[in-house]
């Protein structure tokens, strides 16, 4: 029975993947990102970089050269290293954040959403208060209480923005709720946890799933906006951080294009993936959306 | 028929449900507008029996139906389920109840999760319920339980959506999933009012097979009198939340004395030319549920109505051993 | 002159998995102050037929051959500009739980009197004292015009539509299952309204439904469809007591008849078909208890059993005895 179950689901994915490959912005999103793990995976491999070792005064700043390809930083550091490095950080930090996102919303959406009264109440004051709440002003605060490592800077970002994510899966919730499906397994003695688990999120997920993309792209830019305000973690290479040091010390005035545009342009590519990955399987999934 | 055991007993039964109203109402209003759902309402239902409830939208129907699975809350009034009051304290007792007192919904269409697989919709009550042990066990009984229901064979199906299927096999999975729990009492609120004509018939000749077969007793909940004439035994006739006339199949299609079954009737569509046919038509809609009519609910609308009508709310008057109605007309009969 | 001669319609819809033979080689006449039943399963086509009169197709739907005569005029020929005269004006139509898809935040009166303006150029004084007598038309407070559609019961709210599709004095109007989500006592109301009226105004009437028992009082002439087709079609009486096709006699026995025996009635057999690739001969042949061989291989012609009364089937009346 169990092989049959994996027919199924090999099935579905294949039925997914041929939905997708003709998607054009799935494909462009996907390539992209799959171009941007791959490069930050082997990258640093291949290329090592160590952000404590500083290069001379004289190799300072600059331009792209054959043995520095993308030329130097203001400490003589190879950027092109740099950048294979800091792709690395600004995914991970993207991803984890999101993961924690994702699960803190999903469930407070969910519970919110099923149970309702009270509790309902309660988990939408609180989810309404991290949604009002200015982020930056949040986010420096944190930052300056539990320090700038990476891990705090996940922590950071995932805790301040599930809200969003919460609110709509609530709705989602609600929703599904009032289903005669719902009734019906009601009828037949399911608990509420059980009602949940199996038939709310099953529902709910390709709603989640499509926000999850987009909120990865939403953490990954804010990853890079407190590295570059100087809240990041500095003992680790990330596009903000780079973009940090070149502003800090004058690259762009100095015209050391170099410096700063390819971790700007590294960030804006990255994030449009995974925009136009969540465009796509918001399409896919939502069969509704599908233009004519 | 009285001396047939009864399996579900309901007691002078009262659901009411508040309207929501909007910020300004609640201003401006001096009282929470209330509907009574089912007011005052008693049935008995015996064991082997088919009941239908028939009734129009607003009627009570499909509230009375609930409540008597205890799926909605009561404010007053008992409801017995083999002898036993429903309203449980713990868990397994709930649980215990579900198996044996279940559902058929309306919709088909929406009645199943369109996540779930058929094998997991329809074994689904054995896992709540904690009722098989292996992967095997689960499969094997979903199997017959679909088949009893008419999809043969059961394997076929198991590993369908519900969207693959049509509305006629949406509903024989819904009712599988019902009858794997051995219930002795189904509620069917309208399972054929959504499904063409043409599937209706089948899907009524199974209800009728597995009430044969497995000794169950139905609620069978419709608009349509001619359906529940064909199906059942008795016949309870509800207008705004209240039982007006209840009899044996042939006591209300061939001798009704309220004028609502009465109309009811005249009016039922058939399928013969009938030009200058008598129908009562009535007048009017069904008056707004939160302000129910003084008197009898059905003076609004009666072309028979006197003084009487306006002024005290009928009792029922029993017209025969299995035949009851809620109507001053037939006591003033009576007294002929 | 009759008021509608639909002739040889076909209508087909361009979908990814081939071309829906929708409504295929469909033809049926009206009078002016007739109505005209159109009976079938969901999926039959009926639906379709209504939309091609006035072209209000989708995307994917086209009209690919027949006539579509209102007095005497071709609407399958026109362009959108010249058909937008057509609709509402000379054709109208009460959509399927069209109660339903009213604008919940403009009042009912105002909603109708759009359609007014839209169409006759009035000032909107003038109009809402036309959307006032037509409530009084259709047994409608004249005052409840200011009502909003939550404060109208689903009774009420059809006879707002009924009301908004009589706005331009139609000669033709069409109801696509007008009554089906209403209760019966409602039902009953609407279709002696929808009778009334037609009598009143002498307005042609074209009631789609899939319950055949409902057309009993209220009919002229009724047309069955099946699969894009129509099987047969001929006057009430016709059709109820002297039926020659076997899905005609299968859909009347479907229902329950309570002034005869009480039989639960025969399910009809299989699921309807594959409009893309339709059964080949009668496309009913599948399901048909009485098919034989040439069932399968040739498709039946239409049968004259009396003036105004045919059939397409090669054993008409085959379970008579």
């Amino acid at each position: 029975m169990s092989t049959i179950k994996k027919e199924m689901r090999m099935k579905k994915l294949e039925n997914f993947m041929s939905s997708f490959r003709s998607n054009t912005m799935g494909m462009l999103g996907g390539g992209i990102l799959i171009f941007f793990i791959v490069v930050s995976l082997l990258g640093p491999l291949l290329f090592p970089f160590n952000p404590l070792e500083f290069g001379t005064a004289g190799n300072a700043l600059q331009p792209p050269s054959l043995s520095h390809p993308l030329g130097t930083d203001n400490l003589g550091r190879d950027v092109f290293r740099n950048l294979l490095a800091g792709g690395r950080v600004s995914l991970m930090v993207g991803i984890l954040a999101t993961v924690i996102s994702m699960f803190l919303g999903t469930a407070v959406g969910l519970i919110s959403g099923f149970i309702g009264k009270k509790t309902d109440i309660i988990l939408m004051r609180i989810t309404d208060f991290f949604l009002v709440l200015p982020w930056l002003p949040l986010v420096l605060i944190l930052a300056a209480i539990l320090g700038t490592s990476v891990w705090n800077i996940i922590l950071v970002i995932g805790v301040t923005s599930w809200a969003g994510t919460a609110r709509v899966v609530r709705s989602q919730t609600l929703s599904l709720k009032e289903r005669p499906f719902i009734e019906r397994i009601r009828a037949i003695g399911a608990d509420d946890k059980t009602i949940i688990v199996r038939h709310i999120l099953p529902n709910v997920f390709p709603l989640v799933f499509a926000n999850t993309i987009l909120i990865t792209a939403v953490a990954i830019l804010s990853e890079t906006t407190l590295s570059f305000l100087g809240l990041g973690d500095t003992t680790r290479a990330s596009w903000g951080m780079m973009l940090h040091y070149a502003f800090q010390s004058g690259a762009a005035s100095s015209g050391a294009y170099w410096y700063f545009l390819p971790p700007g342009i590294a960030v804006v590519l990255v994030v449009l993936a995974f925009t136009f990955l969540g465009y796509a399987f918001d399409e896919i999934l939502n069969p509704k959306l599908k233009r004519r | 028929m009285d001396n047939k055991e009864k399996i579900v007993s309901v007691k002078d039964l009262r659901v009411t449900f508040e309207i929501k109203q909007s910020f300004l109402q609640d201003l401006f209003s001096k009282k929470q507008k209330i509907v009574k759902a089912v007011d005052r309402v008693s049935l008995d239902i015996h064991r082997g029996e088919i009941v239908s409830l028939v009734g129009e939208s607003g009627s009570g129907k499909t509230t009375l139906g609930k409540a008597i699975l205890n799926l909605v809350p009561t404010a007053s009034g008992e409801i017995l389920f083999n002898g036993t009051p429903i309203n449980f304290k713990h868990k397994k007792e709930v649980q215990a109840f579900r198996q044996k007192a279940q559902m058929i919904f309306q919709d088909p269409y929406q009645s199943l999760d369109p996540k779930s697989l058929i094998l997991d919709a329809v074994a689904e009550p054995l896992e709540v319920n904690h009722l098989v042990k292996t992967a095997e066990e689960r499969r094997e009984r979903t199997i017959k339980a679909l088949e009893d229901s008419g999809l043969a064979p059961g394997a076929n199906y198991l590993y369908r959506y519900p969207y693959e299927l049509s509305g006629g096999q949406r509903q024989r999975v819904a009712i599988a999933g019902s009858v794997i729990l051995d219930p002795d009492f189904i509620v069917a609120d309208e399972p054929v009012s959504m499904l063409d004509v043409s599937v209706r018939s089948g899907i009524l000749k199974l209800l009728l097979e597995l009430k044969e077969s497995r000794q169950l007793s139905f609620l069978f909940i419709t608009h349509d009198l001619s359906l529940a004439w064909l199906i059942s035994d008795r016949i309870a006739i509800m207008y705004l939340g209240k039982i007006v006339e209840i009899g044996s199949a042939d006591a209300i299609t061939k001798s009704s004395v309220h004028p609502y079954t009465q109309a009811l009737l005249s009016i039922m569509p058939i399928p013969e030319v009938h030009r200058n046919r008598e129908r009562n038509v009535l007048q009017g809609e069904i008056p707004d549920p939160t302000e129910v009519p003084k008197g009898c609910r059905f003076n609004t609308r009666c072309e028979h109505a006197f003084q009487r009508c306006f002024e005290e709310e009928p009792g029922y008057t029993t017209i025969s051993s299995d035949h009851q109605v809620a109507c001053h007309l037939a006591t003033e009969v009576k007294h002929d | 002159m009759s008021l509608l001669t639909i002739n040889h319609l076909k209508t087909y819809f361009d979908i990814k998995a081939g071309t829906v033979k929708a409504v295929d080689d469909v033809s049926l006449s009206l009078d002016y102050g007739e109505s005209l039943g159109l009976v079938g399963e969901s999926g039959c086509g009926k639906t379709t037929t209504a939309l091609s009169i006035n072209n209000l197709l989708p995307a994917e739907g086209r009209i690919v051959s027949g006539e579509i005569l209102l007095e005497g005029r071709n609407l399958a020929n026109l362009s959108e500009s010249e058909i937008k005269k057509v609709r509402w004006n000379e054709v109208s139509m009460i959509f399927q739980g069209a109660m339903n898809a009213m604008n919940p935040v403009m009042r009912i009166g105002d909603q109708i009197a759009e359609a007014i303006i839209l169409h006759k150029k009035v000032s909107q004084k003038e109009a809402m004292n036309q959307v006032k007598s037509l409530f009084e038309l259709v047994e409608l407070e004249p005052s409840r015009v200011r009502n909003y559609p939550h404060e109208f019961s689903g009774g009420m709210k059809q006879r707002a539509m009924i009301a908004m599709a009589l706005a331009c004095d139609p000669k033709l109007v069409i109801g696509d299952e007008p009554t089906t989500a209403l209760d019966v006592m409602v039902q009953a109301q609407i279709l002696n309204l929808l009778d009334k009226l037609r009598k009143e105004l002498n307005m042609g009437i074209i009631l789609i439904t899939h319950d055949l028992s409902i057309l009993g009082e209220t009919c002229d002439k009724i047309a069955v469809m099946y699969a894009g087709k129509i099987v047969e079609t001929g006057s009430v009486e016709d059709i109820y007591d002297n039926h020659f096709h076997p899905y005609t006699y299968k859909l009347l026995t479907a229902f329950p008849n309570i002034h005869k025996e009480r039989v639960m009635p025969e399910a009809i057999e299989g699921t309807p078909p594959d409009l893309v690739h339709p059964p080949s001969g009668c496309r009913f042949h599948p399901r048909c208890p009485y098919a034989k061989a040439i069932c399968q291989e040739t498709e039946p012609a239409m049968t004259e059993a009396n003036p105004g009364h045919s059939y397409a089937c090669h054993f008409g009346g085959v379970y008579h005895g």
